[in-house]
């Protein structure tokens, strides 16, 4: 008799070739593909140079993107790049993205097919979580980790136990996958899932876009979460299709899987939702706020909203309006396709129209690197994913997170609120 | 193997932004990356830590971004031990990874006030709060993770494994 298991109980007992696993059992699982960045690679790398084994596992299963200080913010920024550039040259690691080619990680990797359903994946960042999208295991770890992980191909991982999300329901007009996982963090809060899988399951999941589902697992990590996952359908399907030419795998949640809890999301409620200073949880919906909020700047771009739906979303609302005078509006579309196809789609034309400065991708200022860092009382709108103390720069400064929409809208009004 | 030190106390989702901020991760040099730990929250913590001295926070402690450089600029400051009602997960594969002991101890991290002074036994993972003559018993680890801390991190363990 089989035991039941969820989703990625399933895809962790394959990958460590075990026919079942449960909650709390450690294993030691084979890895599909191992990621770092330029801030965590050269620790990494630096950690691999005391190994025995100075060898890689698999060169075209390690991915190396430059793209949290690139193009070169500084001197340090060049001596970290450099050093994991000579690594990859030495190593003929296949999948080494640098200036030209690079996007940032969790776009770029899934647009390239490098990342498919049934995968187990690490990377030493931790939004790596966002693979979960596509049906993949995916987690953050950190340099040492992901060193293990270059030599070995094997990570060990305590096998989670998960909290089930039953999205129900079609969402309104301007409510988008961000709006879902800031509702779920507001619920349960900063440390809600911490340890455990969070899996979404629920016929509400078809009315979820490609670019909502990867930007609701990307924030998995801000509820704590080891990793957040979907099931694949026909959209997951036709994305691995177009970007892929790997062969997946489609794992299912038994029916009888124990979950430790379950909430159930109906789409159809959400509105426009916004995270206060200085926690992902300090959610309020916009319609709850009753002050003026005024900010300096409007960020759209990261991993969790730079993609091509979050930029035709914000053009949707710029389209000839003009930012608000003391508001500087930065986007940064995710990867060079995304660029490209912005500029294809016209979308540039009407951000740079609309007083906004479009950026190369990159990391930048979601993590206070550059690109947009804030002064001493200053205030930011942003779509990227963490607003802790002194986040996007000085440490009185302040970012509220929210939507593409809700970012676009409040650059035009001068403070924060959400489209008619 | 045993701790002995001051406790500094912090409350709950202490995140690696205020640990190591972002503006200083280019920065190699351990030493010189250790000279920032917590400035964002505690900016007299460099100058206050002696050797062997004991953090001790609330729940959730080191979530956020998955920088290794936050569990060590706490280790290379001087920081002998973390004490946490919980951790997040990745700072706690972190801390294992790179030989920065940490507990999980609830009553220990609501007990144990600024300043107390505390000793922990790491092999019973018994934490003594000398000051107010209390004692709480803190989670151990699985043996698999003492492998890993036996050998002072990943790297040593898997060198001895190969």
């Amino acid at each position: 008799m089989s035991k039941p298991m969820t989703m990625t109980q399933k895809i962790l007992a394959a990958h460590a070739g075990l026919p079942y696993v449960e909650a709390g059992q450690l294993i030691e699982a084979d890895l599909d593909l191992v990621l770092g960045n330029d801030i965590t690679s050269p620790v990494a790398i630096r950690e691999m140079d005391k190994m025995k084994n100075k060898d890689v596992f698999d060169k075209d299963k390690i991915a190396l993107v430059m793209d949290h200080f690139i193009p070169n913010k500084d001197i340090k920024s060049a001596e970290n790049c450099k050093c994991v550039r000579e690594f990859a040259c030495a190593h003929e690691i296949t999948n080494y993205f640098d200036v030209g080619q690079m996007g940032i990680e969790h776009a770029l990797l899934p647009e390239k097919g490098l990342t498919v359903a049934g995968d187990a994946i690490i990377g030493a960042d931790s939004h790596t979580c966002t693979y979960g999208a596509l049906g993949a295991f995916s987690t953050g770890v950190g340099s040492t980790d992901m060193a293990a992980g270059m030599a070995t191909g094997k990570a060990w991982f305590k096998v989670p136990s998960a909290i089930r999300f039953n999205i129900t329901g079609k969402p309104a007009k301007w409510i988008s996958g961000k709006d879902v996982i800031l509702h779920i963090i507001g619920m349960i809060g900063v440390d809600g899932a911490l340890y455990r899988s969070m899996e979404f399951t629920g016929d509400g999941i078809k009315h979820l876009t490609m670019d909502d589902r990867f930007t609701i697992a990307n924030m998995a990590i801000e509820a704590g979460g080891k990793n957040g996952i979907f099931p694949v359908d026909s959209l997951t399907e036709e994305y691995l299709k177009e970007h892929s030419s790997r062969p997946y795998k489609i794992y299912k949640a038994d029916d009888d899987a124990m979950y430790d809890e379950e909430y159930t999301i109906d789409l159809s409620k959400l509105k426009p939702t916004v995270s206060f200073p200085h926690l992902p949880e300090n959610t309020k919906t916009v319609d709850e706020i009753n002050e003026t909020i005024k900010i300096d700047q409007a960020v759209i771009g990261s991993c969790t909203n730079g993609r091509l739906d979050d930029l035709r979303i914000a053009a949707d609302i710029l389209k000839d309006r003009k930012v608000a005078q003391g508001v500087r509006c930065i986007i940064i579309p995710a990867t060079q396709a995304i660029y490209l196809k912005a500029m294809e789609e016209g979308l540039l034309k009407i951000f740079i129209e609309s007083g906004a400065v479009v950026s190369t991708p990159t990391c930048g200022p979601c993590l206070g690197g550059y690109m947009g860092i804030l002064a001493a009382g200053e205030r930011c709108i942003s779509t990227t994913n963490r607003n802790f103390v002194g986040r996007m720069g000085h440490v009185d400064s302040e970012v509220y997170l929210a939507s593409p929409a809700v970012a676009a809208e409040s650059a035009v009004k001068g403070y924060i609120c959400a489209p008619q | 193997m045993n701790a002995k030190g001051t406790a500094y106390k912090y409350g709950d989702n202490v995140d690696t932004d205020v640990i190591i901020p972002a503006r200083y991760l280019a920065i190699q040099d351990k030493e010189e990356l250790a000279e920032h730990c917590m400035e964002d929250i505690d900016s007299e913590f460099v100058k206050k830590i002696k050797k062997g001295d004991i953090m001790v926070a609330g729940r959730n402690f080191g979530c956020g971004s998955s920088r290794e450089h936050a569990p060590l600029v706490i280790k290379v400051s001087g920081i002998s031990c973390v004490i946490a009602e919980t951790f997040a997960r990745i700072f706690y594969r972190n801390a294992i990874n790179i030989g920065l002991p940490i507990i999980e101890c609830k009553e220990a991290s609501q007990r144990i006030d600024d300043k107390d002074e505390v000793e922990i036994d790491f092999d019973s993972g018994m934490i003594y709060n000398k000051t107010k003559n209390e004692e709480y018993k803190g989670q151990p680890f699985p043996e698999f993770m003492q492998g890993i801390i036996k050998a002072e991190g990943l790297v040593n363990y898997i060198n001895e494994k190969a």
